[in-house]
């Protein structure tokens, strides 16, 4: 172990005892088990004899077998491994790790709302469907758009339904067309969908501002351009100013504007991209709308169009006949489906019961205190790290590690460190644009008190980083787990347990 | 905090937005509720769906009961409310407890790789296409008729923009399983995979070896697709198969109206590069000691871009942690036990019914109902409250006759009783 941690300059924890624990197959013992069931009212049947010898299996090998004691222990120890927004500060830029209300847990829940089946009359699933009917009109509102889908099941998913949804609208018009252009600030989802939806992938070069750089975009959008996929604000919270300008561009030469809303928490209630100019986009609902990212989804990717899309949204859609909702699968013109029965609807209650605890003005204001958020934590890094482009943030801030670069500190050093300071990273090296980028979203759920902790752990480190480089790049110093070896871990995959 | 910032108000912030684009209205949205007033609704429109009533749908969403320590476990914030774990050093929780889901996903189904979940199985059948396609560098898929009709348009879907055809073989129609005469007629020299389904959307279960031999002979993949993953516990995994793809929600994922449920994608090991989506595998710390990280990363989209084997991103972390709960309290014995249930719960009802198919099932089968009104029927039942099985006239024009029944651990026997009189 290299030296100990400093205690001056980290306020926000100190090191506590945690449990080992050994993987479940390590921890099972023959013949232990941690369920019941009632008895089985039927005669029971001989599996060999009803489904054939060959058909039928053996117990499976080196399957768990564990207590109920076992079990929750085992999941409690593991689970305090972790951080979590529940332990603080989550700054991960652009993926927007807010608070997750307790009430939208709760309200997935209910009975009525956790065990209704896909398949189950759409009489016997008013509530549902009334439900999913309520988030489109609230998404409409909130994005200025026309129409919504909520099949998408996350936001890469619904970047894909929207590609599609504009490969058939300009297939309709006669040509599809052969290219989706990308800044080269963009997720590194968009070409990825870009490509799976058939299209050839042109990035566009960020100007000196790192906007959209309407030049040369002016000069790539031609009779083969389908659409510009962009993320407004972009991935350096900036707000592509010229954004109208863009969509003239585009339409001009009859392409579409697709606006990836990774970032929309920095529009709701200031700014509706249907008012200037998108066509579609995706919502991130574990995002903006606060359902909680659980180590790696579920998600939500709901994508909203402008009326000329409408017709090509995936079957099936509500509709209301008389007082009482339907499945419409009667659309003639629509994509095929992009995921099997409505979408991810547990995730679609949450962020309801999101949008019902804050109504109208309360989202807005979320979204100006996300922009204060970030932007107090600017301004009180920007004398130690140098902020990338010196434009007007909104919900995120991203500098560059030039100035510890010098120092022989880069960006992942710095982010190891501060997790010895008790907080997760934020984004490290992204975007692409930005060398040695860190990227900074804290959300509107963060206290100043809060912020003050992380600003002065970030703080602490560029001063640590002046006296002592080595010991900050050998961080983190006080985890239980220390520096993993991820290209060892690469070489000769092992991704699963054997005996 | 404006202090600091040097400005005055909350509006100066977003000062700069071009007024073009500003957006100077209230939102039409109701002022926020509270908590009780937010449950309230919710507790309210819940009372208008059919919940936990009897039920003998099944068709790919299967009603099992859900231990209470699986909500003990996933409610906590540490898994809850934490991120993808790029920063193995505070996230080995997660990443230990995905090293066991894909573990355990590798016991169930005879694979050697699993991946860290999907977002459902019908997004998971395109994908393991697309793998299959990428592995023999052919570009057709043949698909049975008897998988998943939903899980087949959302192949149609993906397939038609990545310059795949696809073509559907029958099913036999005594059997109600693969028709290999159909499948051996139409698979070529370009054949990248073949897709089955077992147990089928019938509930039958498929002979994978035959299913395989046939694949193999022309150098395609057999990619076989399970919806019912509590089958697992008793019917012979497909072994054969070079890639499956299925959906885990019956390991303690509620219903909940279509989703969140979580996908799976497992191989054999010659195909791990090929494998879309995030992997956990293990590796060392600094110290020496065991930890778990991501890895294979040069397969994903925040590296590869436009050249990735998959744009997936978000995956359904906390659903796989579900099942991951789930497989453990049942375990070895209990998902066995479990399954024998099913098994038998199935086989109760269908023999008082008239079965389309003779082909084994596990805990779903097609009756016949004749010159019987299937609709007529689901009324009577719906008025005993019990909902009925699915129409298959929906899917299957040719068996119109056809009413798709499931049977769970969470059936009871008087309820099988009353349909068995409102049907037979």
């Amino acid at each position: 172990m290299s030296e100990r941690i400093k205690p001056e300059g980290i306020k926000k924890v100190r090191q506590q005892p945690s449990q080992n624990e050994d993987l479940l197959f390590e921890i099972s013992s023959p013949g232990k088990a941690g369920y019941q069931l009632p008895p089985l009212d039927v005669p029971s049947v001989d599996p060999k004899a009803v489904l054939g010898a060959g058909n039928s299996r053996d117990a499976i090998d080196d399957f768990p077998e564990v207590s109920e004691v076992d079990v929750i222990r085992h999941f409690t120890r593991l689970s305090t491994w972790n951080y979590a927004i529940d332990l603080g500060l989550y700054p991960l830029g652009s993926c927007t790790m807010k608070y997750n209300p307790r009430i939208n847990e709760a309200a997935a829940r209910v009975d009525g709302m956790a065990w209704p089946h896909p398949y189950q009359p759409d009489a016997l699933s008013q509530g549902a469907m009334e439900v999913m009917a309520e988030l489109e009109r609230c998404l409409n509102a909130i994005t200025g758009m026309d129409a919504v889908t909520l099949q998408p099941a996350a936001g890469a998913h619904g970047e894909f339904a929207g590609i599609l949804l504009i490969r058939a609208y300009l297939e309709s018009r006669g040509n599809p067309r052969k290219k989706i252009l990308i800044p080269d600030s963009a997720h590194g989802t968009n070409p990825a969908t870009a490509h799976m939806a058939g299209y050839k992938v042109e990035n566009i070069a960020s100007n000196a501002r790192g906007m959209v750089d309407t030049e040369i975009l002016a000069k790539a959008v031609d009779d083969d351009v389908a659409a510009l996929m962009v993320t407004n604000p972009n991935t350096l919270g900036v707000f592509e100013e010229h954004i109208a300008d863009v969509a003239k561009i585009l339409h001009d030469k009859g392409a579409l504007l697709y606006m990836d809303g990774a970032n929309m928490n920095a529009l709701v209630g200031i700014s509706r991209p249907g008012d200037f100019g998108v066509d579609v986009m995706h919502l991130n609902l574990h995002k903006t709308f606060s359902t909680p990212h659980g180590g790696g989804g579920p998600g939500g990717g709901p994508v909203a169009v402008k009326k000329i899309l409408e017709p090509f949204l995936p079957a099936p859609r509500l509709k209301k006949v008389g007082d009482k909702w339907e499945w419409n699968y009667d659309l003639p013109s629509a994509v095929g489906r992009v995921r099997a029965f409505y979408g991810n609807f547990g995730v679609l209650v949450r962020a309801l019961a999101y949008i019902m605890a804050h109504g109208g003005d309360g989202l807005k204001r979320a979204t100006l205190d996300a922009v204060l958020n970030a932007n107090y934590l600017r301004k009180r890094l920007e004398k130690h790290y140098q902020i990338a482009y010196n434009e007007p943030s909104m919900h995120e801030c991203v500098f560059s590690d030039d100035i510890q670069k010098k120092l022989g500190a880069d960006t992942g050093n710095i982010a190891k460190r501060l997790i010895d300071y008790g907080f997760h990273p934020y984004t490290v090296s992204f975007p692409l644009i930005v060398h040695g980028a860190l990227m900074i979203e804290p959300t509107e759920t963060e206290s100043k008190r809060e912020l003050d902790l992380f600003a002065d752990a970030l703080i602490s480190i560029s001063l640590e980083i002046e006296e002592n480089v080595e010991f900050v790049k050998q961080a983190p110093h006080s985890t239980r787990t220390s520096k993993v070896d991820e290209v060892g871990a690469a070489r000769k995959p092992i991704v699963r347990w054997r005996r | 905090m404006l202090d600091t910032i040097g400005v005055s108000s909350l509006e100066d912030l977003v000062a700069h937005l071009p007024a073009a684009v500003r957006y100077n209205d209230r939102l039409p949205i109701p002022d926020g509720k509270s908590e009780y007033e937010i449950m309230d609704y919710f507790l309210k429109l819940g009372e208008t769906n059919a919940g936990l009533q009897a039920s003998f749908l099944g068709a790919g969403v299967y009603r099992h009961y859900r231990p209470v320590m699986v909500d003990t476990i996933v409610s906590r914030g540490e898994f809850l409310t934490s991120y993808t774990p790029y920063q193995a050093e505070m996230a080995q929780g997660t990443l230990t407890a995905i090293f066991e889901f894909q573990t355990m996903v590798c016991q169930l189904t005879g694979m050697d790789v699993a991946n860290a979940s999907m977002y459902d199985a019908s997004t998971a059948v395109p994908e393991a296409a697309m793998m299959a396609m990428r592995a023999t560098g052919r570009s057709s898929v043949l698909v049975a008729r008897s998988v998943h009709p939903e899980y087949r348009e959302v192949l149609g879907t993906y397939a038609k923009f990545q310059g795949m055809p696809v073509q559907e073989f029958s099913f036999h129609a005594e059997s109600g399983q693969v028709d290999f005469d159909d499948l051996a007629k139409k698979i070529t020299s370009d054949t990248a995979a073949v897709i089955v389904q077992s147990p089928n959307f019938f509930g039958i279960v498929e002979n994978v070896k035959q299913a395989a031999a046939l694949a193999h002979e022309k150098g395609a993949l057999l990619v076989v697709i399970f919806s019912e993953a509590v089958a697992m516990g008793i019917v012979e995994p497909p072994r054969d198969a070079d890639i499956v793809a299925g959906e885990l929600q019956s390991f303690a994922i509620s219903p909940s109206y279509g989703g969140p449920f979580a996908g799976i994608i497992a191989c054999k090991e010659k195909f791990i590069r090929q494998i879309p989506g995030r992997l956990v595998g293990e590796a060392k710390d600094k110290d020496g000691r065991r930890a778990f990280c991501l890895t294979l990363a040069t397969r994903e989209q925040h590296i590869r871009r436009e050249k990735a084997t998959s744009n997936i991103c978000t995956n359904q972390a906390l659903i796989a942690l579900m099942a991951t709960v789930f497989m453990s309290v049942y375990g070895k014995e209990g998902l066995r036990e479990l399954a024998t249930q099913n098994l038998s719960k199935a086989h109760y009802l269908s023999a008082k019914l008239k079965k389309r198919f003779t082909g084994p099932f596990f805990n779903e089968f097609v009756a016949d109902v004749g010159a019987k009104d299937v609709a007529e029927m689901n009324r009577a039942l719906e008025a005993k409250k019990i909902i009925g099985g699915l129409p298959l006239a929906r899917f299957y024009p040719e068996l119109k006759t056809g009413v798709l029944l499931c049977c769970t651990e969470m059936t009871k026997r008087e309820d099988m009783d009353t349909v068995a009189g409102v049907m037979a």
